[in-house]
């Protein structure tokens, strides 16, 4: 992120063209390398889900999963929300068979 | 086989990024530094090399007659008046493209690298069988792009290409660069685009209206010393080539007015 980024943010105007360019390549070339469909992608995401909320309770509308690639190598990122009590703790799934 | 010639793939995947004009410069630039170069038309579609070179009255026969061998490959090659070190091998027929296998282009390529130092091949755009075949003749490889998301994208493709096909070292050329558009953070930057292909940087060209007048007349910038632009740009390349440290020209150094000091400071990056 450059100073003219910063401004614009703060100015709450648009982001200079070269960072959208950016941003915009990095998503898509993650995709053109990995070769994975989207369909693919998003069983995985929701096996993911699956087998994360056994344990703990996260909110299933909001996570998410994506690749990202930097130095050509892709990795692929999930990002989970989990829920929290009141006092802060991580709720944990209450498994009878454990 | 001459061992120790190089030979070295221009391609891009996008179209009208600077291909041609690239293999057109150095090829010129490299024979003006006294090698033996050889530039070879393999965009059989449509072939252009000759026409930028000025070539294009002087060919008789063409890469399809030596496959066919109804004729000698230093009779269909053309030797450039004014720089004799440097021959083109013109693209046959557009037909070509029905019968030409990897094969044909590996014969081709190993018949001039017994005459020649350098063999530079202007690749074809797009990743199909005219890129196959010219990328099964190549040992190195130059890729071409310009500071836009569609042609850094196929740039990416056949980066990817390139590695399943064994091509080392492969190295990046960014074309048309505009100082100002970067400065204004319109353009991608030139970390950018190396950032994001992880390639190393060969060169950059800067955009510069030359090049059209250069193309005009069929004589390629680096051929007269002209002081242009984006003739430094093709020279200092060329130089690289041959293991010369020559430092790369900073387009964010461009202009020293108040107004390009603080685009300068405007690029600063936080994190
Ligand atoms: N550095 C440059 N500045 C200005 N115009 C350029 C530059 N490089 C290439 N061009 C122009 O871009 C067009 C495409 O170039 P060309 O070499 O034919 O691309 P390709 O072989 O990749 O299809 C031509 O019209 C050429 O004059
Ligand atoms: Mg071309």
């Amino acid at each position: 992120m450059t100073l003219r980024d910063i401004l614009n943010k703060l100015l709450r105007r648009q982001p200079t063209s070269a960072s959208t360019a950016r941003e915009r390549l990095q998503l898509v070339l993650a995709h053109d390398r990995s070769d994975l469909s989207p369909e693919l992608l998003d069983k995985m995401r929701k096996e993911i889900l699956e087998v994360v909320a056994k344990y703990v309770e996260i909110d299933l509308e909001e996570g998410a999963v994506s690749l990202e690639t930097e130095d050509r190598m892709t990795a692929l990122v999930a990002n989970l929300p989990i829920k929290r009590t009141v006092t802060g703790a991580i709720k944990l799934k209450e498994n009878d068979d454990e | 086989m001459k061992t120790n010639t190089r030979i070295i793939l221009i391609c891009s995947g996008k179209g009208g990024v600077g291909k041609t004009t690239l293999t057109a410069n150095l090829g010129i630039a490299l024979a003006r530094q006294g090698l033996k170069t050889a530039v070879l038309d393999a965009d059989f579609g449509l072939r252009n090399l000759d026409l930028l070179l000025g070539l294009e009255n002087r060919i008789v026969y063409t890469a399809q007659e030596v496959l066919e061998e109804s004729c000698r490959l230093d009779q269909a090659l053309v030797k450039h008046k004014k720089e004799p070190n440097l021959a083109l091998l013109p693209a046959g027929n557009p037909r070509m493209l029905e019968w030409i296998k990897p094969d044909d282009m590996q014969r081709i390529a190993s018949m001039l690298s017994e005459q020649f130092e350098y063999v530079l091949i202007d690749c074809p755009a797009g990743v199909e069988d005219g890129f196959k075949n010219a990328v099964s003749a190549a040992k190195e490889a130059i890729v071409v792009t310009n500071p836009e998301v569609s042609a850094v994208r196929d740039a990416d493709r056949v980066i990817g290409l390139l590695n399943t096909h064994g091509i080392s070292p492969v190295q990046l050329v960014l074309n048309r660069v505009r100082p100002k558009m970067i400065a204004s953070q319109e353009m991608l930057s030139v970390d950018d685009v190396t950032d994001i292909l992880s390639l190393p940087l060969l060169g950059l060209v800067l955009e510069d209206e030359q090049v059209i007048v250069s193309t005009n007349r069929g004589e390629p910038l680096t051929l007269n010393g002209t002081n242009s632009p984006a003739a430094r740009c093709y020279s200092n390349i060329a130089r690289r080539m041959q293991g010369e440290e020559i430092p790369l020209i900073d387009p964010s150094k461009e202009g020293s007015g108040i107004r390009d000091k603080f685009r300068r400071l405007m690029q600063t990056k936080i994190f």
